[in-house]
């Protein structure tokens, strides 16, 4: 093994332990409560883990917590950038949960049709 | 991807708690619940905290759960992973705070800490060389060996200001420099893993967490130096360091980073394992070597430095674990981050292993220069139970006990030898109002006597008769002229003993002579224990108003000689037949049996 070998062995192993590196740019919440469920969101948020995994992005993170409160509009996502804005997303399918990794988290812009809500942090 | 990392901390402390089947348990639920493709269960080494073991740390969220136990992986995977939210149960407590700690970075044992050597443990799995990789593994072994000549590594290191985290504090650099200057070949490579102190188990932290971090060091250390064959010596009784020691040097040499032409630059370097039968004594350097030639590991006069006749007569260095495992940060960030941490004369971070009576024990690296007072009350979270802090001792079996009223010493090799005391391996070990000091010099005699190798007659006999002399003070059969005795005995084994067992083992003795003085004579004049500790010098009473009469004491006397008075609901001790042995009062809940060491006369 040389150096040059080496360094392209370590880009690729990055990725396995990127997540224990602390602060990502981009958290992906889950609102996973029993309405969530019901609406799917395990579906949606294992279609975007696929995704965002197709896309070797390494600077996020997906996390779940429960109710946010929009009981109605679920499967609801909550994007939060490190320092800056937080988009919501609602009624999110997996078809959508695809076009927010590739337009959200690869290129930085919001998708505008399903955005609910847009707060600076 | 998954969205979660469950870290499981798989070292010897944990995996005695049990670690292993809680990993098997979560694997078990995550695949029931249909969990097992966005969560990972990663096995990793010591995260620092084996008392509250098994330990689990979940990234991203940052959580350190304590005591994860089998029976709670479906509540802890229902709470956590299913509805996100802490499983509150499980989170340890900050005993500065009083608060729940909900993440590793709230936790004072853990954000006081500077983590150099020890960055990846707790963090990667082991036995897994591209997790190391991903973590700038062996770039620093690449980088001396494609951009650097074995002299500029030598002065890196130098410059640094490493010292030998074996115990002298010896400067690296300058080691490794007149060992490059030996002239005959061919050169060794050592790391000594013996780390013979009862109860410190830092090196084996490493080893067990980060393997692989040594194993680079030890590879730039032989390119510095011009050796080409290295040997890890570790005591057998760590098994699972030299399974996962085994493991990382297999897939080392499978990826070319260890062997031959390593880094296409025609430099080779081999490494094997080397299993001592674990004496205290084989520690020492060149009672190692002979060990590792296969021979009876005993000491012998130095020089011949290894550096000039080691291994099979052939020059050879020694460094402990953790020296290895500085030697990769040290070329990834150089020598001038190195040398702005810690103190004056002692550059880096040490591993202290936090034991005795302390609220968080385990092992914290620490900046050199750390007061005694931080890692005891911020780091260590002071004194279980309300008690008062007696003294610290520092060192390992032959260290010295330090008294509080110098616990804002900065810790490095010089303030501590300054007060009698060393740094060797970095055990601290806390004592507590409740122990005696003569007690506690005895238990380290005691040990020194049993390890001592028997080849120098200051060191055999010397030890043996200032245990005797301990232990009849101990039981209340001290004379006048013992400490005297002590003194002359203690100077005589320290000065003409022939390694560093013997010269250090005096240490306890001298330095609870010098600072706890008056304990002794407590135990010689006036046949008392202070401490209440010395079982043959203490006196049990019950306080008969304060008896409820529940008879736990009468049923836990192995001589049956608490009984009922007369026919009241209480009990009293007949003198006679007590054998001291604490019992009753260890069992009564009302504080009715009273301890204490009345000394001469004693009371019938
Ligand atoms: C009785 C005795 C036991 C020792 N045990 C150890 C040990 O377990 N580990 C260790 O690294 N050094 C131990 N040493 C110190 C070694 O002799 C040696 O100085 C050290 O390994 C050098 O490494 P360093 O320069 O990296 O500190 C011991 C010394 C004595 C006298
Ligand atoms: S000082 Fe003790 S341990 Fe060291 S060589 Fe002499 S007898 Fe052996
Ligand atoms: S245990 Fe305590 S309260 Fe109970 S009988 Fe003994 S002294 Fe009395
Ligand atoms: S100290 Fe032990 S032997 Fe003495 S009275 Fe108590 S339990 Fe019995
Ligand atoms: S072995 Fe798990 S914390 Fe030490």
């Amino acid at each position: 093994m040389n150096l040059d070998e080496l360094k392209k062995l370590k880009e690729k192993a990055q990725r396995q332990v990127a997540l224990r590196e602390g602060h990502k740019k981009y958290r992906v919440v889950f609102s996973m409560g029993t309405s969530g469920i019901a609406a799917g969101a395990r579906d949606v948020m294992t279609t975007m883990l696929d995704e965002i995994d197709k896309r070797g992005l390494d600077d996020v993170e997906v996390a779940i917590t429960g109710e946010i409160g929009l009981v109605d509009v679920e499967p609801i996502i909550r994007i939060e950038e490190a320092g800056g804005e937080q988009v919501t997303y609602a009624k999110v399918n997996a078809a959508d949960a695809r076009k927010i990794v590739t337009e959200h988290l690869e290129k930085g812009k919001v998708v505008e049709g399903l955005a609910v809500g847009k707060a600076k942090k | 991807m998954k969205r979660t990392h469950i870290l499981v901390c798989t070292g010897t402390g944990c995996a005695s708690a049990g670690s292993f089947q809680t990993r098997d348990a979560l694997l078990a639920e995550l695949a029931k619940r249909g969990l097992s493709e966005e969560l990972d269960v990663v096995e990793t080494g010591c995260m620092g905290r084996c008392d509250l073991g098994p330990v689990s740390m979940i990234h991203p969220d940052g959580t350190f759960y304590k005591n994860v136990k089998t029976a709670e992986i479906p509540q802890l995977v229902e709470e956590h992973f299913l509805k996100g939210r802490r499983y509150e149960k499980l989170l340890p407590t900050d005993p500065e705070t009083q608060h729940l700690v909900k993440t590793q970075a709230d936790f004072t044992f853990f954000n006081r800490q500077l983590r150099i050597v020890r960055d990846n443990c707790g963090v990667i799995n082991p036995e897994k060389i591209e997790e190391y990789i991903a973590r700038d593994g062996y770039l620093a072994l690449g980088k001396a060996l494609t951009q650097m000549t074995p002299e500029e590594v030598i002065a890196e290191i130098e410059e640094s200001g490493l010292r030998g985290r074996g115990g002298a504090g010896f400067p690296t650099g300058r080691k490794w420099g007149l060992m490059r200057k030996a002239p005959l070949h061919p050169k060794y490579v050592v790391c000594n893993a013996d780390e013979g102190d009862p109860g410190a188990f830092m090196n084996r932290s490493v080893l067990e967490g980060d393997p692989h971090s040594v194993i680079e060091g030890m590879a730039i250390g032989a390119y510095a130096m011009g050796a080409h064959q290295g040997y890890v010596y570790i005591r057998a009784e760590y098994g699972l360091a030299v399974k996962r020691l085994h493991i990382a040097i297999e897939q080392a040499y499978r990826l070319g980073l260890l062997g031959k032409n390593l880094f296409e630059t025609g430099f080779d370097f081999d490494l094997e394992v080397r299993i001592g039968a674990g004496a205290f004594v084989c520690g020492e350097e060149t009672a190692l070597m002979r060990s590792v030639e296969g021979r009876r590991g005993q000491p012998s006069p130095r020089p011949p430095f290894p550096a000039q006749r080691g291994l099979w007569e052939k020059p050879t260095n020694i460094n402990n674990v953790e020296t290895w495992a500085t030697i990769r940060p040290i070329l990834l960030k150089g020598a001038e981050w190195f040398a702005s941490i810690g103190t004056e004369n002692t550059k880096g971070t040490k591993v202290f292993c936090l034991a005795g009576k302390i609220n968080n024990t385990g092992v914290a690296e620490l900046p050199f220069g750390t007061t005694l007072r931080q890692m005891i009350y911020e780091v260590g979270g002071g004194i279980p139970n309300g008690k008062k802090l007696k003294a610290i001792q520092t060192g390992g079996p032959s260290g010295g006990v330090i008294p509080e009223q110098f616990l804002d010493t900065p810790v490095e090799y010089e303030t501590l030898q300054k007060l009698g005391s060393i740094m060797g391996s970095g055990g601290m070990v806390v004592v507590d109002e409740d122990s005696c000091m003569v007690d506690f010099a005895r238990f380290f005699m005691e040990f020194c006597c049993d390890e001592s190798c028997g080849k120098c007659p200051p060191c055999r006999v010397g030890t043996r008769q200032m245990l005797l002399i301990l232990e009849r003070i101990c039981r209340g059969e001290g004379e006048p002229e013992d400490i005297a005795k002590l003194e002359e005995l203690a100077d005589m084994v320290k000065s003409a003993s022939l390694c560093g067992l013997g010269q250090t083992a005096p240490n306890p003795v001298l330095t609870t002579l010098k600072y706890f003085r008056d304990e002794y004579e407590a135990h010689i004049r006036e046949k008392r224990c202070p401490a209440c500790a010395c079982r043959e010098l203490v006196h049990f009473e019950i306080d008969v108003p304060l008896c409820k009469g529940c008879s736990l004491c009468a049923r836990a006397c192995p001589v049956q000689t608490i009984e009922r008075l007369g026919d009241q609901k209480k009990f009293i001790i007949h003198q006679e037949k007590c054998i001291h042995c604490g019992a009753c009062f260890d069992v009564c809940k009302f504080d009715a049996v009273k301890k204490t060491s009345p000394g001469i006369p004693v009371p019938a």
